[in-house]
């Protein structure tokens, strides 16, 4: 009878954790990426591309503070040695304080804040956004298809579309069919106070364009395939630990199985005289 | 201890026999670890370690990410933590995740206690120091999710410390007092973080007061009936030493929870969380649903289900002279939900502890497990319509179960007739073998 019980609860806490439900925007489309689930793992030839996308794309007006220039070198992300890490950081400027000055960035420095206002830093936003799961903010699709900040992201880059014709030509902003909380024109809005189309007018144009990359080893470069490689790449911005977290849970889990295992024998040894099994 | 017969601790080596007199401490741990325990407990009594497992995993845990967390710059050095200190991701999800385990348990283990009478007399004292346990924990949680300082932090602070801005009269200033400012802020910071450190110990003193009171009267058990003490014979009939019988079931039992909590912290650890928190607290940036941590939905619920045009609210607020508005009559309505559940000893009258040989009350019982899932989830909902109606719904049941319906069933129900003894409960899940 608490079989139930521990199951609704085991239910509810799916429920609560919906509660995240945030924007009411266009479907969101799974991508099957290669870290999802208990074995997955990155790709490190698509951070490479997704590093590359962001270096190229985004980096002139987004931030990713929170992430070392070492950090790219790292066991679990981009497979880079540390010679090409500390190439790829040579390239760059940074400000230091202590001199009140520009100079050449170093593997121990972070990545800059975003250029203009407005911008968020984008080292966290695949944690950030990965509340849209549904169904019912029942949250199962995060648990059953893996799905998350990383979809998301992917989702608003191949969202850029032609504006509905309800729009009046010169309202500000750019539209995305998949993002929720942007300014939205009040002629888009019928009598009963529903949008007539999904998503809203963001403030970044798209920042992609079809071969706009040129990627080394050739894979699609058209805005699906970057969309999707910059996403990995900012999963693992923001979670670059990961690979570490699945090992780490996968001896955790083993060895107390292991270990439950025996206690279940031993309790059941305890228990066999008592309970006139033996 | 039990005021169950059994066998004492005797000193027997001299050194023993030395402290013994000076200190009875050894004295004290073997009535502890062999406290004569009902062998009837079924696999809902196995809670209790969970918690206090989960209560010294976030103390071990939370003592280290205190080394590390730094109050000028909470989120970059939750960050920090994250990627830069060792094992660092696996203390703070290990802490986060320890917190959705606590309450978990404590659900499962007050549900436990409201569907098999625990908390009828003798064992009030112990209900109330439970309740006591449950508050502190709320505390301690929430004063924790402040301190990663993300928007949900932030916001979830200035939403709950306006609680008792809404109280009439005085509200504003134990507001200011608690922020320590007039709005949330470093200082509110500073305090929350200091005082999220001091809870747990707290716990830990009301946990040594819970394990007195219960091992004075002794365990509750399925059946409802005490244990026989006429004599150490008839007692041992009823019940086996706490070790090695319960604390191997305990840790066998503890062991499966470990490996799902495992899998949980390891593979989805930000799962329970909520996503806002990954953005850097922002007082000029609303999030647009202001949503508590999955444990507090059900009371966030009751809180916002009274509104302006409720008629109850309507007719307090016409009683009091205004001086009882909405907000304040929700902050009552969420307290009072806690409230009512301490008072349960009171209200409960029937004879029967177990819920197991009522058949009407185990009707009400479930249905109040199903209120408290659905108002969970009418929690996370956003504000307005049809969650509103159906919040206030959700509400009404739990007030009515506790004031309404548990007074009245024990006048009312005709409970079946529970066994004679533990020992004939014990005996009809695992019948004596025929004599040979």
């Amino acid at each position: 009878m608490f079989k139930k019980l521990l199951l609704s609860a085991i239910l509810a806490t799916g429920l609560a954790s919906g509660a995240s439900a945030a924007p009411a925007g266009g479907k969101i489309a799974d991508v099957d990426f290669s870290f999802e689930g208990p074995f997955g793992r990155f790709d490190a030839f698509q951070l490479q591309r997704g590093l590359q996308v962001f270096t190229e794309s985004c980096a002139s007006c987004h931030g990713l503070q929170y992430l070392s220039y070492r950090n790219l070198s790292d066991a679990g992300g981009l497979g880079w040695t540390e010679d090409q890490m500390k190439a790829y950081t040579g390239q760059f400027k940074v400000y230091d304080a202590e001199a009140d000055d520009f100079r050449v960035a170093v593997p121990t420095d972070n990545f800059p804040s975003s250029q203009i206002d407005g911008a968020p830093d984008l080292t966290l936003m695949a944690k950030a956004r990965a509340g849209f799961s549904g169904p019912y903010g029942l949250g199962i699709n995060q648990v059953v298809k893996g799905m998350g900040g990383a979809e998301y992201i992917a989702a608003i880059l191949n969202g850029f579309d032609e504006p509905p014709e309800c729009a009046p030509e010169d309202f500000d902003g750019t539209y995305n069919s998949v993002f929720a909380p942007g300014g939205y024109p009040e002629s888009c809005v019928d009598e009963e106070g529903h949008r007539m189309t999904a998503g809203s007018w963001m403030g970044m144009p798209q920042p992609l364009s079809e071969e706009g990359i040129d990627y080394a080893d050739g894979s699609p470069n058209d805005i699906h395939g970057q969309a999707v490689d910059v996403a990995a790449f900012l999963m693992w911005t923001a979670e670059p630990k990961m690979m570490d977290r699945k090992q780490a849970a996968l001896v955790w889990v083993g060895f107390l199985i292991l270990l439950t295992i025996l206690l279940y024998l031993t309790n059941k040894r305890i228990w066999a005289k008592v309970k006139r099994k033996d | 201890m039990g005021g169950i017969p059994h066998d004492k601790y005797e000193p027997k080596t001299k050194p023993e026999k030395w402290l013994h007199k000076r200190l009875p401490i050894v004295a004290l741990m073997y009535d502890t670890i062999m406290i004569p325990t009902p062998k009837n407990l079924n696999w809902m009594w196995i809670w209790g370690i969970v918690l206090v497992f989960t209560l010294v995993l976030q103390i071990v845990t939370g003592v280290v990410l205190a080394m590390h967390y730094n109050v000028g710059d909470a989120f970059a050095s939750v960050e920090h933590i994250m990627r830069n200190v060792n094992g660092g991701w696996a203390l703070r999800y290990l802490h986060a995740n320890g917190a959705s385990l606590f309450f978990i348990a404590v659900y499962l283990h007050i549900f436990r206690g409201l569907y098999y009478g625990s908390y009828k007399s003798p064992r009030e004292i112990t209900w109330i120091i439970g309740m006591l346990i449950y508050l502190a924990m709320m505390a301690t949680g929430f004063l924790g999710y402040v301190l990663p300082w993300g928007q949900m932090s932030f916001w979830g602070a200035t939403v709950i410390t306006g609680l008792f801005g809404a109280i009439p009269g005085v509200g504003e200033s134990i507001q200011t007092w608690l922020l320590g400012g007039p709005a949330v802020d470093t200082p509110t910071l500073n305090r929350f973080f200091s005082l999220h450190y001091l809870l747990p110990f707290v716990i830990v003193a009301l946990v040594a007061l819970h394990i007195w009171a219960f091992h004075t009267t002794g365990n509750s058990n399925p059946s409802g009936v005490e244990v026989r003490r006429g004599s150490k014979e008839e007692a041992k009939k009823d019940t086996l030493p706490f070790w090695p019988y319960f604390v191997m079931k305990d840790l066998f039992a503890l062991g499966v929870i470990l490996v799902i909590f495992a899998a949980v912290v390891g593979f989805m650890p930000t799962y329970l969380g909520h996503p806002d928190n990954f953005i850097p607290a922002d007082p000029l940036v609303t999030p647009a649903h202001i949503v508590p941590e999955w444990y507090y939905l059900p009371f966030y619920a009751i809180l916002r289900a009274f509104t302006d045009d409720v008629w109850a609210v309507q007719l307090v607020s016409i009683l009091t002279g205004g001086i009882v508005t909405a907000k304040f009559f929700g902050v009552i309505a969420m307290f009072g939900a806690i409230f009512v559940m301490a008072l349960v000893p009171w209200l409960d009258t029937s004879k029967v502890k177990s819920g197991r040989y009522r058949p009407a009350f185990r009707f009400f019982f479930w249905l109040l497990v199903v209120d408290f899932m659905f108002l969970m989830w009418l929690g996370a909902m956003p504000a307005g319509e049809p969650y509103a109606s159906l919040s206030l719904v959700g509400s009404a049941y739990w007030f009515a179960y506790f004031l309404v319906i548990l007074p009245l069933l024990g006048v009312f129900e005709r409970p079946k007739a529970p066994p004679e003894t533990i020992e004939e409960d014990f005996d009809s899940h695992y019948p004596p073998k025929p004599a040979e």
